[in-house]
């Protein structure tokens, strides 16, 4: 079996509480060793003298449109943006066309993704039918058909009586339901934050509210239930409040949030750019300073995209009309190390934790989000001086408020399974 | 001069250029008493009025305006079903370059379409109302009208009734009388004025005395009549009786003060018919000045992006 040894870096892996200089040996698939100073004559060498290396990272919501939305990614581009990203796993949504609330269709994943895909991808199945929020999806089925969580995302599950339904049958599979909390009734087809913002430019509001209401009633039914719940897309301070409260009475919930959401306001709206619409939207000042907080003290536990890839056509339209949802994989982690690390000093092995170890366990991937010796041979190499441009998206889609911005931190390779299968 | 190829609102505006537009449209207002009210200023100019919501009421107004200044002036009036069945606003944009229009004043359901289509096309774009966010012409011929009848628009305490929120003309009239240091203050129910109207520099109150208290102006907003079915208040009978402006309530504003409306009026709901007729309601002379305020800004873009 190929061996390759990545000398000279600097590890980090929280799993293991390692931050400093090791040497990890891939055999295969597998890591096999991982110390300080290795010595292999038969291994190809991969030197990372003054880089970085992590695990692979984890994004646990990520949009890859197949099948149904192929020309606004599929498959073989988003998963090439994965990597390009330093992702090597990411579990994909089920709002396609068809959904995955079926066997055949969660099948039809994993056979394109053996063909096309370039990291791991762990299909997410739905909570109901056609995601309508009226009838359970046989979830047993899509379990032992591969689904790792269940969520109706893009959709809220509305119905409080079907959430609690969810969270107990879950039980039996220990698989998180992931929630997109958004009370229809408050949001009242807003398109972007409510406040000062929309208020100049005329747009309808979405409050904070509208989360935080359904943040509240799966607290509730999670703690009720004793079933497992996971926020997904944190957007507001008061959400990580009722989540850091819930955590403290022991609720199983987990939660994550956006790049976006702890970077830009809802000025980034500002004339009218569909480029910044997404849901939930860009919030307040005050609300960056509390997902920030969250992400601080151990309230959020993952970072993941919601990378949500729209074409040009979609985008290039009256704000209204313009769909929700913008790309992520590909800047994901520099505005990680930029906006958390650099500026607000948070450890880069806290954060690194919020895209390894932390997003492993909540979809527990238990060979995954760590280099401990038997894990997976998943890791990238990465280069926290060097500063790109975000363009030339590999993503199908360029649809990012980040477009033509200057970030630093750029991922240099990606090792999935131990084969390199990206370079910059 | 104008800087602007548009006049998308009134937001990016100074004090300074908005002045000129005021003066240009007295000399303007100057044609309207003469037997012969036309202008060449824009002989062989096309202006094209799009609209996406019916309204006779500015259509009308930009076509007296264009024709005034002896512009051509071509209609179309156009459903939002339309819209929905994919008839993209740039494509529309693209015909009437390719028509050779000078100018396109577009009124639209949706904040921002304005924006989309100066983008996209070297016409003139003028917003004659999108969605929640301006309208920028009704709040110049409102300046105009309260600098015409009360001289200084300094200090003067300024109180716009209704529905704020939704209400193009409450923030187009916000951002102009701003600019000229009156004191606005809105007046309606809450679920009517969003709190963060505030940030836009206005004092909030839900009380119509209250509000009216020392007023030199009131501007009253045309209720829609619909908002009642979405529970933005329970019915117009209540909202008739905590908010609409009779005689007897305007005795707590200045004795001077002087009435406006945009139109077109709900006579009995936000407005009684007695103070229509009251000699210091300028209803009628606001549409009149709303036609040289209109000429005003035609003049003044042609001139600009010649
Ligand atoms: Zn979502």
């Amino acid at each position: 079996m190929q061996k390759i040894l990545i000398k000279n870096g600097h590890l980090v892996d929280p799993a293991q509480q390692i931050d400093g200089l090791y040497d990890i040996l891939l055999e295969g698939d597998k890591v096999v060793q991982c110390s300080n100073n290795i010595n292999d004559n038969n291994a190809k060498i991969i030197d990372a003298q003054g880089k970085y290396v992590f695990p692979g990272l984890i994004d646990i919501h990520v949009h890859l449109r197949e099948p149904g939305g192929e020309s606004k990614e599929t498959i073989y581009t988003g998963t090439r943006a994965a990597v390009k990203g330093g992702f090597t796993t990411i579990c994909c949504m089920p709002n396609t066309r068809p959904s995955l609330d079926n066997v055949p269709s969660v099948e039809y994943i994993n056979l394109k993704s053996e063909k096309d895909a370039v990291c791991n991808v762990y299909p997410v199945g739905c909570v109901t039918k056609g995601l309508d929020g009226t009838e359970l999806a046989e979830i047993g089925s899509l379990v032992q058909a591969g689904v790792i969580a269940i969520s109706d995302d893009g959709c809220p599950v509305s119905n409080a009586f079907i959430m609690r339904r969810a969270l107990e049958y879950c039980k039996i599979f220990d698989i998180p339901v992931i929630s997109h909390c958004e009370d229809r009734d408050l949001a009242q087809f807003g398109v972007m934050n409510e406040g000062a913002v929309s208020t100049k430019l005329g747009l309808r509001g979405i409050p904070n509210a509208a989360e935080e209401v359904m943040v509240a009633r799966d607290i509730i039914l999670a703690e009720q239930t004793s079933g497992y719940v996971h926020i997904a897309h944190v957007s507001t301070k008061g959400s990580v409040a009722l989540i850091r409260d819930a955590k403290k009475r022991g609720v199983k919930i987990t939660a994550e949030t956006a790049p976006h959401y702890f970077t830009l306001t809802d000025f980034a709206v500002e004339g009218y750019n569909t480029y910044a619409k997404m849901n939930p939207p860009l919030r307040t000042a005050e609300d960056v300073a509390g997902i920030k907080e969250g992400l601080k003290d151990g309230t959020l536990d993952c970072i993941a995209s919601d990378h949500a890839p729209h074409t040009k056509e979609e985008k290039n339209k009256e704000f209204d009309f313009a769909p929700f949802g913008i790309i992520g994989l590909e800047t994901e982690l520099a505005l990680a190390y930029q906006e958390l690390v650099l500026k607000e000093k948070l450890s880069l092995s806290s954060v690194i934790e919020k895209l390894t170890k932390n997003p492993a366990e909540v979809m527990r991937l238990k060979t995954k989000g760590s280099l401990k010796i038997g894990f997976d041979a998943d890791l990238i190499i990465f280069d926290g001086n060097e500063k790109f441009k975000a363009n030339n998206f590999i993503s199908k889609s360029s649809n990012s408020p980040f477009l033509g911005w200057e970030l630093q931190g750029v991922i240099n390779q990606t090792i999935v399974a131990g084969k390199v299968v990206y370079k910059s | 001069m104008l800087k602007t190829k548009d006049l998308l609102g009134l937001e990016n505006l100074t004090k300074k250029e908005i002045e000129l537009i005021l003066d240009t449209a007295i000399n303007f207002k100057g044609v309207f008493t003469r037997s012969v009210k036309k202008v060449p200023a824009l002989r062989g100019k096309t202006v094209v009025n799009l609209f996406y919501e019916p309204s006779t009421r500015t259509s009308k107004s930009f076509e007296v305006a264009a024709q005034r200044l002896s512009a051509d002036v071509i209609d179309i009036t156009t459903s939002m079903s339309s819209v929905v069945k994919g008839e993209s606003l740039i494509d529309i944009g693209k015909t009437l370059e390719a028509m050779k229009a000078d100018f396109v004043v577009i009124r639209h359901a949706m904040a921002g379409t304005p924006k989309i289509l100066a983008e996209n096309i070297s016409a003139a774009v003028i917003n004659a109302g999108d969605g929640f966010h301006e309208h920028p012409t009704q709040g110049l011929l409102d300046l105009y009208t309260i600098r015409e009848n009360l001289d200084e628009i300094k200090g003067l305490k300024v109180v716009i009734v209704g529905d704020i929120g939704h209400s193009r003309v409450a923030k187009s009239n916000i951002l102009a009388l701003n600019k000229f240091g009156a004191k606005v203050t809105v007046v309606g129910p809450p679920t009517l004025i969003p709190d963060s109207i505030k940030e836009m520099g206005v004092d909030i109150e839900y009380n119509l005395k209250k509000a009216l208290e020392n007023a030199d102006v009131v501007n009253i907003l045309r209720i829609q009549l619909e908002r009642q079915n979405k529970n933005l208040f329970p019915s117009l009978r209540e909202y008739t009786a905590l908010y609409k402006v009779t005689p007897e309530i305007l005795k707590y504003a200045k004795k001077s003060v002087l009435i406006m409306h945009p139109g077109p009026m709900n006579r009995g709901i936000e407005i009684s018919s007695e103070v229509v007729n009251l000699k210091n309601a300028v209803i009628n002379e606001q549409v009149t000045n709303g036609i040289a305020i209109r000429m005003a800004i035609l003049y003044l873009l042609a001139k600009a992006n010649k």
